[in-house]
């Protein structure tokens, strides 16, 4: 059976630095993968050559078994693969309604349509507001998200990702800059992505990496040093060392 | 369930629609009666008046791509003067004088010179975006300089005599006819691009202009939108240019230049950028004030100009429409 989403072998080397080397993983439907490792593993640079945002020295990605290494961000996304940012990219003039309206007349090819409103389109409103709902964010609908709080800011993050119906959903840091007390909405909005999509998140909240996730997969300078479920993580030596460095022998010898 | 369905699906999408129509509607009012003043309080001056609708197009094409896609441009003339040069040689060289397909010739070569300068300009970002622009601008005034044969270079392209409207108005004398003419066209466009800014077109330009990186993210190709509204943009600036070339008979290689596309760009900050109400407002008061500081002060009206500008962008910088339209704002969640 061919993997939803697969990267085989991929590398990329800044000069001598070998940022990424020959990382492979695969996903498949429904699966609730969190990638860790601690800081400069090259996980941002990993997400980045996966969509397009920087090419490989080599390797390859597949999506549904068909190489989407040549395509551009654009088109990558148009396969099914879509990220959210970590530091939130959203337009702050317009309101929550325009932005996820805008990702499903994106997603529905009508982006380009020079006459009407999405108002008027009755489907675009239902599902704008089916969305917003989920995430609770109908109340503030219409108020420019230059108005908005921060963490409703990373809710609406996510709905963008929803509105795409992404088939691979990359999520950079989803509770990055929110407060530990509001964690909990992400979380809950997490919990509402549709079963059979396949989740890749990059996190440093333990808590919600092992509440989220069913696998884990460190990342440590560049390689892949552990690919398994989230109770194992924690006992292997491996990831011990590269989190704690010698430390973590001496805590394991204590 | 069903309560809270049809609850968020009514909520307030109606109001926002008829607002829209009705600011629309306020806005062609609000032309009408100046046309209407200005038609009655300058009677000898509708050549001034005529001119100032020319370059009222020009001014809204180049809102579209600095105000709503947040593209840098000097060169804007050039989509201006393309489309003047295109009604005016079909009239002098082709005998193509009726007025309407003048007009439209003139549309089609401001959409060519916006592809090409969009392809060009688009190319970069920032600095060299305004640079590339500046180029454009020169290259296309060389080439009409030096293709004397159809633009009659330094000396202008004379001979433009348009038929009467629809067989029916002719020209006159007092540039009445013209006049009519224009604020129709202004109408027309101003209407039509006031649905495309509210389209899902418009929607995803403003997007580009806030965050293309986040455009791109969500599979809409950033360039070939703007392409998009560089050729809709050139259509507008087009007509503006033929109906300049239409109305005065004329058209100079001063429509090509840098300088007009400079002072495009100065009405556009003036009157306050992505509104199109700002670029009507601006063209009026700078041409207007210009007008009426040259004939006052003709040694040092440039000096006025340039103080006044200075005086607008310090205390006024979202424009003089822009400006307003956020005191209003603030008056009215004061008075809540």
């Amino acid at each position: 059976m061919t993997a939803l989403f697969q990267v085989d072998r991929l590398k990329k080397s800044f000069g001598g630095l070998d940022v990424t080397r020959d990382v492979s993983l695969s996903l498949q439907k429904g699966d609730r993968v969190a990638l860790i490792g601690p800081n400069g593993a090259g996980k941002t640079t990993f997400v980045n050559l996966v969509t397009g945002h920087l090419r490989p020295n080599s390797g390859k990605v597949l999506m549904d078994g068909e190489d989407i290494s040549t395509f551009n961000p654009m088109l990558r996304v148009r396969a099914g693969l879509v990220r959210s940012f970590q530091v939130t990219r959203l337009f702050a003039d317009m309101t929550p309604e325009q932005h996820v309206a805008l990702a499903i007349l994106q997603r529905e090819g009508k982006s380009g349509r020079v006459a009407g409103t999405f108002q008027a389109m009755p489907d675009v409103m239902r599902e704008t507001y089916a969305i917003l709902e989920t995430l609770n964010l109908v109340g503030l609908a219409r108020t420019p998200v230059s108005e908005i709080a921060y963490g409703q800011q990373r809710l609406l993050e996510i709905a963008l990702a929803m509105a795409l119906r992404p088939k691979v959903l990359l999520l950079d840091e989803p509770a990055a800059g929110v407060p530990h007390s509001d964690t909990f909405l992400i979380e809950n909005a997490l919990a509402q992505l549709p079963d059979d999509l396949a989740v890749l998140m990059i996190e440093h909240d333990m808590d919600l990496v092992f509440r989220f996730a069913r696998r884990v997969i460190v990342l440590a300078a560049g390689e892949i040093i552990f690919d398994g479920s989230p109770r194992e993580v924690t006992e292997d030596a491996r990831v011990r060392e590269a989190y704690l460095g010698s430390y973590g022998h001496a805590s394991s010898a204590a | 369930m069903s309560i809270t369905n049809t609850s968020a699906t009514i909520i307030q999408p109606l109001p926002a629609a008829s607002s829209n129509w009705l600011r629309d509607l306020v806005g062609i009012a609000i032309i009408l009666a100046a046309a209407i003043v200005g038609y009655f309080l300058f009677p000898n001056n509708l050549a001034l008046l005529t001119r100032m609708i020319a370059i009222m197009l020009f001014v809204l094409s180049l809102d579209l791509v600095t105000g709503y896609c947040g593209v840098a441009t000097l060169g804007h003339a050039a989509l201006f003067g393309a489309g003047a040069y295109a009604a005016g040689i079909a009239a002098a060289h082709f005998g193509v004088t009726e007025p309407i397909t003048m007009i439209a010739i003139g549309a089609v070569g401001g959409a060519v010179a916006g592809l090409v300068s969009g392809v060009v300009i688009l190319r970069g970002h920032g600095l060299a975006q305004l640079v590339l622009s500046i180029a454009i601008i020169h290259l296309f005034h060389e080439a009409a300089n030096k293709a004397s044969n159809y633009t009659g270079g330094s000396d202008g392209l004379a001979g433009i005599t348009p038929d009467p409207i629809l067989g029916l108005f002719e020209f006159d004398l007092w540039g009445r006819t013209a006049y009519v003419f224009g604020i129709v066209l202004l109408i027309v466009i101003f209407v039509l691009l006031r649905i495309l800014v509210r389209s899902p077109f418009g929607l995803l330009c403003r997007g580009i202009r806030q965050d293309p990186v986040r455009v791109s993210a969500m599979g809409a190709s950033v360039k070939r939108t703007l392409i998009k509204m560089y050729v809709i943009s050139g259509v507008v600036a087009g007509i503006g240019g033929a109906f300049n070339a239409v109305s005065t008979q004329v058209v100079g290689l001063d429509s090509l230049s840098f300088t007009n596309s400079a002072e495009a760009l100065v009405m556009l900050v003036l009157g306050g950028v992505g509104t199109l109400f700002g670029a009507l407002i601006g063209t009026i008061v700078f041409i207007g004030v210009e007008d009426f500081v040259s004939a006052a002060n003709p040694f040092h009206w440039l000096t006025i100009v340039g103080a006044l500008l200075i005086a607008v962008v310090l205390f006024a910088p979202k424009g003089l429409y822009g400006t307003a339209a956020a005191l209003v704002e603030r008056y009215r969640k004061g008075g809540k």
